[in-house]
Formats: C-alpha cells, structure tokens, sequence
C-alpha cells in the first residue's frame, strides 16, 4: 500500500520549489577491497556459485565467533583519513538486531555509539557555485548480508532462495551531515567521496558490483526556516543518474504535498527507475527497533598511535589536494586539472610523465587528447596502456626541445601505442627525427623561395602571411620533418 | 575392568604396562554407558565410532613408542551444547534435533589431540538455560545419588554420566552456575575457570560474556588435568586470554598452611541448615590443615541474581536469533509466509524458558529501556566484581556454598521460575566477574544428598584454586 501523500498530491511545479530549499544527507555504503572478509577467512569475492565462499562463521553456524580482519581495519582508516575524518582510538562492535533470511546470525555486526571515526569533511564544487564543504558525521565498520534471490528456480513461485557469498564481507558505512541542498550538490559529493576512496585504494567504489550504495535522506522547508522538515529516506538508488533522478523527484513530489496542505510522512521509499519515481514501502517493514548493545565476541578496537600514524604517512595525495597541485605546479587550467584526477591511475600517470617530459602543460594536452583517444578507440583504461607514462613523457619531451614535430609524434604515438616501442627507436628506425639544423634548413629554403618566386614577391610587399605557404612548402620537401619554428626563422631570413 | 571407577592416572598406568588397550577401554566405556544411561538419561547420542576410532590412534601411538597425550584412552563426555563435527548437537532443543555441525568446538580438538576418547554427547537443559536439566526437549536427567531428585542445571547430563561412572571426565559449559551447581547437586568436581581461559569457539552462545567451558570430574586431579589440555589462547575466539597456561596439577602439591581463606557473611544468609551444617564442616576441615579463615563481605551480592537475569537475557535474545527456520533449525510445517515461518518455527521450537528469557532480553534492550536495565546492569556487575578485587586484598580465595539447598525432586520448582533462578544465587557472582570458581564435594546431608563447597579465586589464579581443592579433598575424603 502506498501512502495517501502518493495518491492525493500533485508534483510541484518550478514556481513552487523555488519557495523550497532541500535538505539531503546521503549514507552510504563501501564494500573494502580486502581478500578476504571482515570476521572469517572466506574470499571477499563475487561471481562464485552461492554458498561456496562460505564457512562456519559467516554463515552464523552454533557456536561460531568472529575475528576482525586487520587489513578490514586498516583500510576504513584509510577511508576515514581521505575523508579528513578523526579516527577514534577506541572504537567498540555492537549488534544490530533484525530478523531477515539473508541475516543469518540474526544480528548484524556494526558499530554504534562509538564509531571508527567522526568529524570529516568532503569539498564539493557545482558548477557556478563557491566550493562548499559537507560535513561527514561518521563512519563505522560492519559486515554485509548476502542476497536473497526471488526467482530463477522452478518452485520460486513459492520459495525465495538466499545466497551467502556477500555475508560477511567487510563494509564501511559514511554518514554525512544533512548538509546539501540540492541534487547536484549529493551528486558532487558522492562523485568526490567515491574519488577519494578510489585514490585511498580501499574500494573500486564499482556501484555496478554494489561495493558502492547509497541511501538519501531527503526533506524539505520553506525557504528561511531554520527547522528540518520530516525526512524521508530513499533506498535503491544505485547509480549517480538515480540518485539525482530521484532527490529531484522527491524534492517535487515533497513540495507538492507541502504546497497541497498535507503532511509529510516519515517514511522509507524506493526508488523505481523505471517509473522514475520513489515509491513509499509498508511502514511496517521498516519500524525496526535494533536492540543495539555492545557485541559480547569482539573486544573494543583499539589503534595505537604508531598504527595511526603509519597508515597516515602512506596515504596517497587525496584527489581534492591533487588538482589544486596541477593547477598550481604544473600551471594547468581547473578543466585539465579535474580530468587528469579523474582516477589515481590517469593522475598517477600523467605526474609521472609530465616530470619525465618537464612540460606539464604539453603532457596534459597528449594525455587528455590523444592518448586518452587511443585508449577509448582500443576500449582500454590507462591502467592497461601500452605505452607507459614514462614513454609519453619522453615523446613529449622530444616534442617540447623541437625534436620530433607535432605532426609526426601523433604517428610516432601511434605507433607506439601499436608496439610498446619507445618514441626514441621509432623515431631513429624510421628517420623522423625533426630537421632544426639551420645550414640544412637554409638550403631548402632557398630552394623553395626560388621555385615560387610570385609568392616570394608577395611576401616582400607586406603580404607576410605568405609565410605560412613557405613553412608548408618546406614541410612537404621534407616529409614532415623540418622543426617548423628552424624553418620559419630561416625563411625569414631569407625573405628579409 | 570397572571403567565407572577409573581416574585418568589409573587409565595412563593401565595403557602403559599394557593391563588394557585404549580400544578395549573405549568398547568397555560404551558398553557400561549403553548399559546404564536408562538410569539417568545423561547421554543423548553415544559416538562408538569416533571413540573406538581415536582409541585405536591412541593404541597406535603406544604402540610405536610415541607419546598419546595426557588424556590418553580417556572416556570423555561432551555437554551437547558443544559442537562437534558429523556428530548432532542438539544443545537440548526440539529446533536442533536434526543438526550435524560441520566443525568441531576447540576444546573438542583439543581433547582429541590429548588422546582423549569422545564416548558421546550429553544432555542439558534447552541451550544451556535451567538449574535442573528439566528444560531439555529430550527428556529430564535424573540423579544418580537420589533418581527421584534432579541432577542440577543446565550441565545436568555431564555432572550426571560423571558421578555414575559412564564417563571419567565430562566438559560442561557454565554461564550462571551451570557447571558448579549440577556438579554439587551429583558430588563431582566441577570448574568453572576464568573467563577467557578456554576458548569458546564452538560453544553454542547463551550469553556470550559469561559463557564459560569447563571439566567435570570425579577427583581434583582429573579436572586439574582436562583444564590444562583445553586451556589457551585460540585465534577463533577474540575474547580468549594471551596468559600462558600454568600447571594446575603442580600446583595442587603446594602447602595450604598460611593460606588466608575469606567466608563471604552475605553467603551463609538463608541457605538450609544441612548445607550450613556440611560447609561449616568442611571451612574447620581447612582450618586444620593450617589455613587462615577469616570473614569479608561482598556487599553488592543481594543485586547479582537481577543484574545477572538482565545481561544473561539480554545477550540470549540476540544469541538465540538464528534459529529462525532459515537454515539448520526444523522449520514448522505450517508456515506459508516469511513472518509465519519465524513465529511458528520459533514458537513451536522453543521451551518454555527459552521463550521466557528471549522476552525478558527483548524487553531490556528495547528502545528507551536499554539505559534503565542493560547499561546499569553492566555497572552493578563492574561493582561485584569490585567487591571481589578488594576482597582478594586481604584474602587468597573465597569459601562459600555452591548452592543454598541441595538436588530437590523433579518437578518440584517447575512452575517457580524465580525459585529455580534461586539456586545459583552463590554461583552467578563469580561468572558475573569473570573470576576462577568450583565446586568440591563437601558431604552429603542427612538423606545422603551431596553438598558442594564453591572455591573462587582471582582471575586466573586457578593454580590457588586446585592447590586448595585438592587438599580439602586429602583431608576430607569426600570425593567419590
């Protein structure tokens, strides 16, 4: 049954929702990265037959106790540091009581009034706006349920399946401040929060898989009001299109009932992508009252200093602090900047190459263009690319000190992309190596201004633009290969 | 050969100079336990293969010169809420009575790893919950020394086969008092050891931080020695202690002279003048062999029995969750919806006092109530086991009865749940701190039911405690 907000009220128009300002808190859920899970050593891994990564413990069998997996441990701290969180040096398990059959120790092992990490912050820019920072509540460990699976089998018109392979697997949950106003602002933040992770190297963050889910908490008040409107929380949404599709839908719909005199419920909806709307659940199902306590089977987290500090010192630079060094160091423009941080692959490779290159600018131009360009034409990721970040960064040099001419490199690249050669050998095997010698130069020079006199005179009567032709003539009687500035000088000179 | 009469000692002399096999044991043991467990109904399930088949390993190791382990041949039985692997754990419940677990319990292994034969698995009350074995779905235990009279709870079924001879040695596991007041009610020894000293992997949770594993025995020596082969850390269990595992049978040759002996006054308050008699008998017994005895009071005793029934349900409600009908529970018949299936599954599975205490832990842990029982309950239990730490300032252990009356009929507390939560009023403040506790044989009352004399000790101060034991047993001549 749907609640009578669905079925009496209007969607807002824009006129109506411009008196509103949204309030949306987003919490989300990341599957870690580990080998194997958070309290047993079953595969953390996907795509097996059901129930085979499985043993006493994550299937909750009499008797079984669990055992916090360190790496789980370390890897939520690092999820916390990138997330500029303060992690607790005491943190404490407690169950979370509900009955459900893909549960099967009938609680879930989470954590509750002392969580691994509190306080954080993640920067979000939307375009046209000030950056804006929201704030991160908390973050805490628990383990994952599996699935239940409602058909497939022959009798599943009378029973559900459940699958355990997931149970167990390490996740952290991240609750942040009711701090966004707007659908794109819990776009930019999930977009930033999954790229600090990525570049933590804690999760592949892949919401395809699930190791990336979020849940919205969304109302809505009369502009200058300082109170919240009821929540309403909307599960299901599990790509970035749904996530704003249906905070925009709820915002309207929210406004809507508002704008007709009803009231909001507090209610948990879905999010029917199909539909394109959110869809209120069976209040029953979802007034849960958790029995929190401490787990008696686990004794409290504790992380020393030199445990703290040592994650800290090998964290990677955090996407956020990385644009703002390409912009700076490296003079980039913010649109190039953005990109390149795009991944900790595409920026690991891009510093890498920009200081073999030593023109950053120069590298983040072949970089974005065309190798980016290659890679998409061989549906490969720059991960997997034939041609090293060092590699590029030594075409780009060649390029930078007049070399090797534009034109040429993007065969060269070509062709090293085709064969993992290096630019160096492609360039001396083939004799592309540009012509900047001035003697040489001159002499082809002369040879093409005496062939086109009329231009030559064209030239001489303040028709400098005649230039161009000139450089083309001597590219063409070189096969590409003369340093165009060498050329353009040397035909100056003799035009003079 | 009288297998019911064996000690452990006897059984390693008897294998080595080659008077019996560990076979020839095994088979003897089954047979006597076939032959007697009608009397009692202590065993659910006797393991002839798996015994006669760690038996043979035993006799193979003797036979090639190598050592088979201090439990060598040694017919043990197992509190079936204990798993153990291809064999059914019950755990006492209808809801269990088809599971085969597919591993087995640490000190299972460890037993067996010590040449410990596994003679079979015993009965208990339903999960562990009970003071008179009558909660089983399989049937009351009954007492070998009065067959009228219940053998204690919930470890009913080890104290039992224990004290009738149809096993030398029994694990049980102890959250409240389970293993001290069945092992008085029967006349064995019984220990409850620190929390933490035995690993808990594969114990069936009741309340997770008091659950204990422990030996029963005939003698002191013998639960001496069954404690040290399943005392130590295991990676499998987060809560089991790093301290290295001291010689409990060593200790037990130490003098007792000097030792200060401390009766806590809050203890000898409203038990029957038997038990009172028989105590007071055995604290001049400790007197003579040269211990000081002096009194101390414990004096937030009179709170332990309902801090003790909020944390123990609390913890129960959460552990017993996963018998839902999902997976290896008996799923009712009748079920036609998802909220059908954990109603009547849990409803038709669970006895009477499973039900009792799952809704009293429901109840304490529920939204707005959690601060009101759990949480202060967790602070009467730091304070009582505050009272014990300044208790053992001035003292080296502590001497109190195991229980205020002794094996009463069957039937007779049934319908009075807070008269049989009474029973372990002695026993619950010693699993509440987490500390040594065990029950010696200290007589028997004038209709010749035995009495049991509780020793506690600081935490992991089980050498005090067997040292103790052992030469109030030589003084005293109680044990069986």
């Amino acid at each position: 049954m749907e609640s009578m907000a669905d079925v009496a009220a209007p969607l807002a128009t824009a006129n109506q929702i411009a008196k509103y300002e949204a309030v949306i808190g987003l919490e989300v859920h990341v599957q870690l990265g580990t080998k194997t899970k958070i309290f047993c050593a079953c595969p953390n891994q996907f795509g097996d037959a059901p129930n085979t990564n499985v043993c006493p413990v994550c299937l909750g069998m009499p008797g079984a106790l669990p055992v916090l997996n360190r790496q789980a441990v370390e890897y939520a701290i690092q999820a916390a540091l990138a997330l500029n969180c303060e992690v607790r040096r005491k943190s404490v398990f407690a169950r979370k009581n509900y009955f459900y059959p893909d549960l099967p120790k009938g609680y879930q092992i989470s954590q509750y009034d002392q969580p691994l990490a509190e306080h954080g912050w993640v920067e979000v820019e939307v375009e046209g706006q000030p950056p804006k920072r929201i704030g991160i509540t908390r973050i805490h460990m628990e383990d994952d349920a599996g699935k239940n699976i409602h058909e497939g089998f022959k009798d599943s018109d009378r029973y559900s399946y459940v699958d355990l392979n997931r149970t167990g697997s390490p996740l952290v949950e991240i609750v942040s401040e009711p701090e966004m106003r707007s659908s794109d602002e819990a776009f930019a933040y999930l977009s930033e929060l999954k790229l600090a992770l990525q570049f933590a190297g804690v999760s592949s963050c892949d919401m395809e898989k699930g190791h990336l889910r979020c849940d919205a908490n969304v109302s809505v008040r009369p502009r200058g009001q300082a109170e919240f409107g009821t929540k309403v929380e909307i599960k299901n949404l599990n790509s970035f299109r749904f996530l704003k599709q249906a905070i925009d839908f709820e915002i309207s719909r929210q406004v809507g009932v508002a704008e007709s005199g009803g009231k909001i419920v507090q209610e948990t909806r879905l999010y029917d992508p199909v539909l394109g709307e959110t869809l209120g659940m069976r209040s029953k199902e979802e007034a849960h009252d958790y029995r929190y306590f401490p787990e008696p089977d686990l004794v409290p987290l504790l992380i020393s200093d030199e445990w703290l500090a040592r994650v800290k010192s090998a964290m990677p630079e955090m996407p956020a602090l990385r644009r703002k060094r390409f912009a700076a160091d490296y003079g980039l423009r913010p649109y190039d900047a953005a990109v390149l941080t795009g991944s900790r692959a595409l920026a690991d490779f891009y510093d890498e190459a920009a200081k073999t290159s030593g023109d950053p600018r120069l590298t983040a131009n072949w970089t974005i263009g065309d190798l980016q360009g290659l890679l998409k034409g061989a549906g490969k990721e720059i991960e997997d690319s034939p041609v090293s970040a060092a590699r590029l960064g030594e075409l780009v040099a060649m390029v930078a000190n007049g070399e090797l001419t534009g034109k040429l490199a993007k065969d060269v690249l070509a062709k090293m992309f085709e064969t993992g050669e290096s630019a160096v050998s492609i360039v001396e095997r083939e004799g592309l190596k540009a012509i900047s010698d001035t003697g040489v130069l001159e002499k082809i020079a002369a040879q093409v201004v005496e062939a086109n006199p009329k231009q030559a005179e064209q030239y001489r009567s303040g028709k400098t633009s005649v230039i161009q032709f000139f450089v083309g003539q001597v590219m063409k009687a070189t096969r590409g290969q003369a340093n165009p500035a060498a050329a353009t000088e040397a035909l100056k000179k003799l035009l003079g | 050969m009288e297998t019911g009469k064996l000690t452990i000692a006897q059984i390693q002399a008897g294998l080595r100079s080659k008077q019996f096999s560990a076979v020839e044991l095994a088979e003897s043991a089954l047979a006597f336990a076939e032959a007697e467990n009608p009397k009692t109904n202590a065993y659910l399930l006797l393991a002839a293969d798996r015994a006669l088949a760690s038996a043979r390993r035993v006799d193979a190791k003797l036979s090639a010169g190598e050592d088979p382990g201090p439990l060598a041949g040694v017919p043990t039985g197992i509190k079936d809420v204990i798993v153990t692997k291809g064999l059914r754990t019950t755990c006492g419940s209808k809801l269990l009575e088809k599971f085969v677990p597919p591993y087995d319990a640490t000190a299972v292994a460890r037993i067996e790893n010590a040449g410990g034969v596994l003679l079979g698995k015993l009965n208990c009350d339903e999960f562990a919950m009970g003071s008179s074995n009558e909660n089983s779905a399989f049937g009351p235990v009954r007492n070998p020394a009065a067959p009228d009279r219940v053998p204690g709870g919930s470890s009913g079924g080890s104290a039992a086969a224990v004290a009738q001879g149809t096993a030398v040695v029994a694990l049980g596991s102890d959250t409240g008092g389970s293993i001290r007041q069945p092992a008085s009610f029967c006349g064995v020894v019984g220990v409850t050891p620190t929390y933490g000293r035995v690993s808990r992997y594969g114990l069936v949770a009741f309340a997770s931080s008091l659950d204990h594993i422990g030996p029963l025995a005939r003698n002191v020596d013998d639960a001496a020695t069954l404690l040290g082969v399943i005392a130590g850390r295991d990676p499998m269990d987060s809560t089991s202690a790093f301290a290295p595992v001291q010689d409990y049978r060593a200790a037990m040759h130490l003098p007792v002279r000097g030792m200060k002996i401390g009766l806590p006054k809050e203890y000898f308050e409203g038990l029957t003048s038997d038990t009172r008699l028989q105590i007071e008998k055995g604290v001049r017994l400790l007197r003579q062999e040269g211990c000081e005895v002096l009194e101390v009071s414990l004096p937030h005793t009179p709170y332990a029995i309902a801090c003790y029934y909020i944390i123990c349900t609390a913890e129960a409600s959460s552990n017993l969750a996963r018998y839902d009908g999902v997976k290896y529970t008996i799923r009712s018949s009748r079920a036609q919806t998802l909220q059908d299936m954990y109603r009547m599954t849990r409803g038709e599975g669970f006895g009477a006092e499973c039900k009792r205490r799952i809704m009293l832990g429901t109840y304490v842990l529920s939204a707005g109530y959690y601060d009101a029982y759990y949480l202060k309950a967790q602070k009467v239990r730091a304070l009582i086991a505050r009272d014990f730490e300044r208790a053992f300032e001035t003292v080296d252990a502590l001497v109190t009865p195991v229980s205020p009356f002794p094996a009463f009929k069957l039937g007779e507390k049934l319908d009075d749940p807070i008269q049989m939560y009474l029973s372990d009023i002695y026993t619950i403040t010693g699993s509440l701190a987490g500390i040594p506790c065990m029950s010696v044989p200290c007589g028997a009352t004038s209709e010749g039911l035995p009495v049991g004399m509780q020793i506690l000790t600081r935490h992991f101060d089980e050498p005090g405690m067997f040292r103790l034991a052992a030469h109030f047993e030589r003084a005293g001549g109680f044990t069986l």
